[in-house]
């Protein structure tokens, strides 16, 4: 009995094939247009909250398919895009700020196949659509920032300390601190021994004089430190933007990826993600002339700034807090119910704020935003990035009281302008910026192309090899055609539980799988053939067809495999997409071109005496 | 192969904006889209780098931009949008924006490159490892001679690069390899069986009777890979020309390349047989 599996073996091909079946389904079904309503507030949304926006919808007099509320989420469905599109924009208007009213495609896998965790496959970006943003933190900014930062609490903890110095500056990569005299420098080291931790000191022979270095692991924390905290704020201004499934993962040590399936007005998207800003508080210079310091004549210890009316604006030169120590900026209302921006501070922000403000009230006190602006210019073959600093005023306040951790800004014009500051506020707080150095947008109806070409070109290539299997080798071409079939239900079911993601590339490798994975058959019915032409009886001729072939098999495509693992180790986007369809497809062949074939030819031809095979 | 040399050697490879760095943006209009209003529409709004060209259709547009100076890179597209949308009657619709910084640029063909040589040194040592240094040498003289062939056919085409083509390359070079193995695994297997047969009979033989094999591999992989081209639209155009010219020249590279390579080198009978314990395995190996 050669030819015969044992009872587990027929099992364990069934099962995989049934398991296949199962989770590939849910790639039959379609998707609703839906609208998604999330809250961006750590809250979760409540059921009453979900009832009200069920009757908001039903208010509306568009009819939803199904309306689903779980994990804090609400789904509704709709049966065409314009009602989608007419109840998400009604529905932004009704929840305000704190809701995310997202628009999205809800796969309409029945319950049952949900239960068993199917869902369909994850499409790629250039499949389905939307903006992929590669964006870069500078690192020479964030640590310059760190190091100005530095200088300031330097000089303060000097004055603190009543500890005379004649200057603080950055040269050539360190701080250098410069006493009067000698006898001060010890009680500055003692200072720094205390205060400083995190800085290296430098005593150079110049004896007054101090140098001070971020330690190697300051500077890398400063780094890690920058990305984070870009990452968060990317993260938050992309839920302004309404995505329902964005992507904000770190690559590599200084730059960003960002997904957003699905967005069209990339514009918007660039000027929300893109424009890198930080922003500063400053007090307002009211004891000198701001007309003299326009003729050139600023003095000492102040700076000249412009507002966003082109009026020019006195600010003093110290820095209170920078964009980096703000945590968090809302828009509301205060109690006499005018518009307001709700501003909270970290530690640091919060101490220095009070030490200002305890001297200050009454004063105003006026915010800068700055903006970066990225330009890359290519002198004497290199590529040099040339960065352009636009700053300006965008709000100016009396202080009313003394205060440090939360505030409120009063005195604005409109809601409007409270949710633009409270926006701005939150955009400014970067620790370092960020410019997009990829790009790539695919429109939708490109995306809806590609899938159909993929498909056409997929059904097409699978017909025709079917069709040459079938004509060449009969009934074993037949046997190989199913096993054919099963490999790409296998390749799809695999893909849909990994949810890794399916690109056009990635289709043409399920296609060229297609086309590879025969090649098992191939080499096992033509060693049959020649078996048989050596005289032996087919029933050993089928035997001695797979057991021959079984090595040669596994080093050919091996070497498939090799290439591909490196392809997905080294690919991006959507040539990792063709990488994970040519590894599955690969192995999945390996199974279903031997194990499956060898099964079904074992059921035809097993326990038989065997004449002639039609192969 | 001495032409595929020649063209890469003077006209190089036509790099995509992939390794280049630069934009790229597909428009697509309803009706036929007048390229040369197009040009000079940009021309005059200072884009004066651009190549425009149908991609696909007539109704499809591509507008190339190198990197540009001046302008900061991510409000290109739709400054470009803007010029274009303003001379013509019908707006454009985006259909593909692409965008590369000439540092990413740089780190794509880096990794690349790398991907490249890796590849390449693993499939070395696997073939080393499993068969013979002969062997390992003419199965790697016989896939780069693909990959050039490949690649000079795209250079003489004047056919972009671009990572969809890189990737085309690399599993071209695993089945190019696939095919040579299938080779040497029955040289292997048949300098075992007939011993009283000169190497370069075994070879004949062994080669002979797998090429109905290699034929049909080659053929089903052909017409997967013809209908991608015909029917997988402009995008994967370029990748399905690497892999049909990668196969056809595959399938006969591993025919008249790899052994020969191997018969060349001096490969016996002795080299294949299976150590007989100690003492003969020092002298096996190079």
């Amino acid at each position: 009995m050669q030819n015969h599996f044992p009872v587990w073996k027929n099992i364990l091909v069934l099962l995989v094939f049934g398991i296949g079946i199962i989770y590939s389904l849910p790639n039959l079904y379609g998707d609703d247009p839906s609208v998604q309503v999330s809250s961006t507030i750590a809250m979760a949304i409540s059921q009453e909250q979900a009832n009200q926006v069920d009757s908001d919808i039903k208010a509306m007099g568009i009819p939803a398919k199904a309306f689903e509320y779980k994990d804090g989420k609400i789904l509704a469905r709709f049966s065409n895009t314009d009602d989608q599109l007419k109840v998400a924009d009604q529905l932004r208007d009704k929840m305000g700020s704190n809701y995310t009213v997202a628009l999205n495609l809800a796969p309409t896998t029945p319950g049952w196949l949900r239960a068993l965790g199917a869902q369909a496959m994850y499409l790629g970006l250039d499949l389905r659509g939307g903006v992929h943003f590669l964006l870069e933190v500078d690192m020479d900014a964030a640590v310059k920032q760190a190091e100005d930062r530095y200088i300031d609490d330097v000089r303060l903890a000097l004055r603190n300390a009543k500890l005379h110095y004649q200057s603080v500056a950055k040269d050539s990569g360190f701080i250098k601190v410069t006493m009067n005299s000698t006898d001060d420098k010890s009680a500055l080291l003692t200072l720094l021994d205390k205060e400083f931790h995190s800085l290296e000191i430098t005593e150079p022979e110049a004896q007054e004089q101090v140098w001070l270095k971020f330690s190697e692991k300051e500077a890398r924390e400063i780094k890690k430190f920058a990305v984070a905290q870009n990452m968060t704020t990317l993260r938050n201004r992309v839920n302004e933007l309404g995505v329902a499934e964005p992507v904000i993962q770190q690559q590599g040590e200084n730059r960003i990826m960002v997904q957003l399936p699905g967005v069209q007005d990339t514009t918007r998207a660039k000027e929300i993600l893109g424009t890198t800003a930080t922003l500063e508080y400053r007090l307002v210079d009211v004891d000198h002339d701001v007309q003299q310091a326009v003729s050139g004549h600023a003095p000492v210890g102040s700076r000249l700034y412009y507002d966003r009316s082109g009026a020019p604006i006195l600010l003093d030169r110290r820095v209170i807090v920078t964009g980096d120590q703000i945590v968090d900026a809302s828009s509301g209302q205060d109690q006499d119910g005018r518009p307001s921006v709700n501003i909270s501070l970290n530690g640091v922000g919060a101490s220095k704020m009070a030490k200002t403000t305890q001297v200050s009230v009454g004063k105003p006190m006026a915010v800068v935003f700055i903006e970066y602006k990225v330009e890359t210019k290519t002198v004497n073959g290199e590529k040099i990035r040339h960065k352009e600093k636009v700053e300006k005023v965008i709000n100016v306040a009396t202080i009313q009281g003394v205060f440090s951790k939360r505030f409120q800004t009063t005195g604005l014009d409109s809601p409007q302008e409270a949710r633009n500051l409270s926006l701005l506020l939150r955009a400014g707080a970067l620790a370092a910026p960020v410019d997009i150095v990829e790009e790539r947008t695919v429109g939708p109806s490109l995306g809806q192309d590609n899938i159909d070409k993929g498909m056409l070109s997929f059904v097409v290539g699978f017909a025709l090899v079917v069709l040459f299997m079938a004509v060449y080798y009969k009934l074993f071409g037949m046997i190989a055609n199913f096993a054919l079939a099963f490999n790409v239900v296998i390749v799809v079911a695999i893909l849909s539980m990994l949810q890794a993601t399916l690109t056009l590339p990635g289709i043409a490798g399920i296609i060229l799988t297609v086309g590879m994975s025969v090649d098992a058959n191939v080499l096992i019915f033509e060693r049959v053939k020649e078996e048989i032409k050596a005289g032996i009886t087919p029933q050993a001729a089928i035997f001695i067809g797979y057991d021959k072939a079984f090595a040669t098999i596994l080093d050919s495509h091996f070497t498939n495999l090799v290439v591909a693992v490196v392809l997905f180790a080294f690919g991006t986007g959507s040539v990792k997409g063709f990488a994970v369809t040519l590894i599955i497809g690969i192995l999945s062949s390996m199974f279903t071109a031997i194990t499956g074939t060898r099964m079904v030819i074992n059921w035809i031809y097993g326990s038989r005496r065997v004449e002639k095979l039609s192969i | 192969m001495i032409l595929s040399i020649g063209s890469l050697a003077v006209r190089g490879l036509q790099m995509g904006i992939d390794f280049t760095g630069g934009t790229l943006i597909e428009v697509g209009y309803q009706k036929a889209a007048d390229l040369n209003v197009l040009r000079n529409t940009l021309d005059t709004q200072g884009f004066d780098d651009a190549t425009v060209q149908n991609f696909g259709t007539a109704k499809d547009v591509l507008i190339r931009l190198k990197p540009h100076e001046g302008i900061s890179s991510a409000d290109l597209s739709t400054r470009v949008l803007e010029a274009i949308n303003k001379t013509t009657a019908e707006p454009a619709s985006i259909r593909r924006v692409e965008y590369v910084g000439p540092q990413v640029g740089d780190d794509l063909a880096e990794d690349g490159f790398l991907a490249l040589l890796y590849s390449t040194i693993a499939i070395l040592i696997y073939i080393a490892w499993r068969f013979e240094w002969k062997f390992s040498t003419g199965a790697i003289l016989a896939t780069v001679h693909d990959v050039v062939v490949t690649l000079g056919l795209f250079s003489i085409l004047g056919l972009e690069f671009d990572l969809t083509v890189l990737a085309a390359v690399l599993a071209l070079i695993g089945y190019s390899l696939n095919d040579t193995i299938v080779v040497y695994d029955r040289i292997r297997e048949n300098f075992r069986l007939l011993r009283n047969k000169t190497t370069e009979e075994v070879m004949n033989i062994s080669v002979n009777v797998t090429l109905s094999r290699t034929i049909m591999t080659s053929l089903t992989v052909i017409l997967v890979l013809v209908s991608l081209f015909f029917l997988g639209g402009e995008i994967i155009h370029n990748f399905s020309i690497v892999l049909l010219f990668g196969v056809f020249f595959g399938t006969y590279s591993s025919i008249f390349i790899a052994s020969p390579m191997a018969l060349m080198l001096g490969i016996s009978a002795e080299d294949l047989m299976i150590p007989v314990k100690e003492g003969s395995v020092i002298d096996d190996r190079p």
